[in-house]
């Protein structure tokens, strides 16, 4: 880590009236990009990702106090975005937050309908938010299951087991609405 | 469901949700943030509440000395 960012993540851990303000909008300024990426992925909403950017950043500044310079600020930014996102999908009604568009997958079977893909995608946005965020995590994004673990805060066997829960609760939907798999 | 299953419905999600990588935002986000830090509720601590609490008790029990505390304030 440069001298110069160390000291940053120094001062906005202190809370110095003097130095907190600069130093928390030189992190904002170096991180929004990172954290609105990774909240993108998770809800799949640009408006939603922008607001929630700014909800993280909210809170980051809120408990600067219990920032551990040691564990780095991306690496604490993303756990916070992704409680953030989680909150934001609890209180979103299913079905309603999946704008990017599902025609613009460059790599889709010409084997799949249009109809299966978007009852895969309603189906899925009905899940739990705990396990959707897994799963779009470590299956869509393909990110490493540790690099999903620290970001929700938990094991990467709990990761395992929370993508498992979701692909079988979205196989099950599935299969109610007469797709099989 | 075994791993079949597992992969199948894998590549069925993934080809319903593309990945989005790394994407960056529309704008600079900074000037939502600080409207949102300019927005930010004046907090007022619970000893302050308990503070003027008994205050409005004590002048209840003891009207007169309400002439007392204006003279000081």
């Amino acid at each position: 880590m440069r001298d110069e960012t160390r000291t940053v993540l120094e001062e906005f851990r202190s809370g110095h009236p003097e130095t907190f303000p600069d130093a928390f909008e030189t992190l904002f300024r170096m991180y929004q990009r990172t954290v609105y990426g990774w909240l993108l992925r998770i809800v799949r909403n640009p408006s939603a990702a922008e607001d929630l950017t700014v909800e993280t950043f909210w809170r980051i500044y809120r408990s600067h106090a219990r920032f551990d310079p040691a564990r780095g600020f991306e690496a604490w930014a993303r756990t916070i975005a992704t409680h953030a996102a989680i909150d934001w999908l609890r209180v979103q009604k299913a079905e309603t937050e999946l704008l990017v568009d599902v025609a613009a997958a460059p790599t889709s079977d010409p084997a799949i309908s249009e109809e299966v893909r978007r009852k895969t995608a309603a189906a899925f946005s009905r899940l739990p938010p705990k396990l959707r965020v897994a799963a779009v995590l470590a299956v869509v994004e393909e990110l490493p299951h540790k690099e999903v673990a620290t970001a929700l805060g938990i094991s990467v066997t709990a990761v395992k087991v929370r993508v498992f829960r979701a692909l079988r609760l979205l196989r099950t939907d599935l299969q109610q609405q007469g797709i099989t798999p | 469901m075994n791993a079949h299953d597992e992969e199948r419905i894998k590549k069925l999600l993934k080809d319903s949700l593309p990945p989005i990588g790394d994407a960056e935002p529309p704008r600079d986000l900074w000037p939502q943030m600080l409207r949102r830090l300019d927005a930010r509720t004046v907090s007022v601590p619970w000893f302050d509440w308990a503070l003027a609490g008994g205050l409005a008790v004590f002048t209840l029990a003891l009207p007169a000395s309400i002439p007392v505390l204006l003279y000081y304030l």
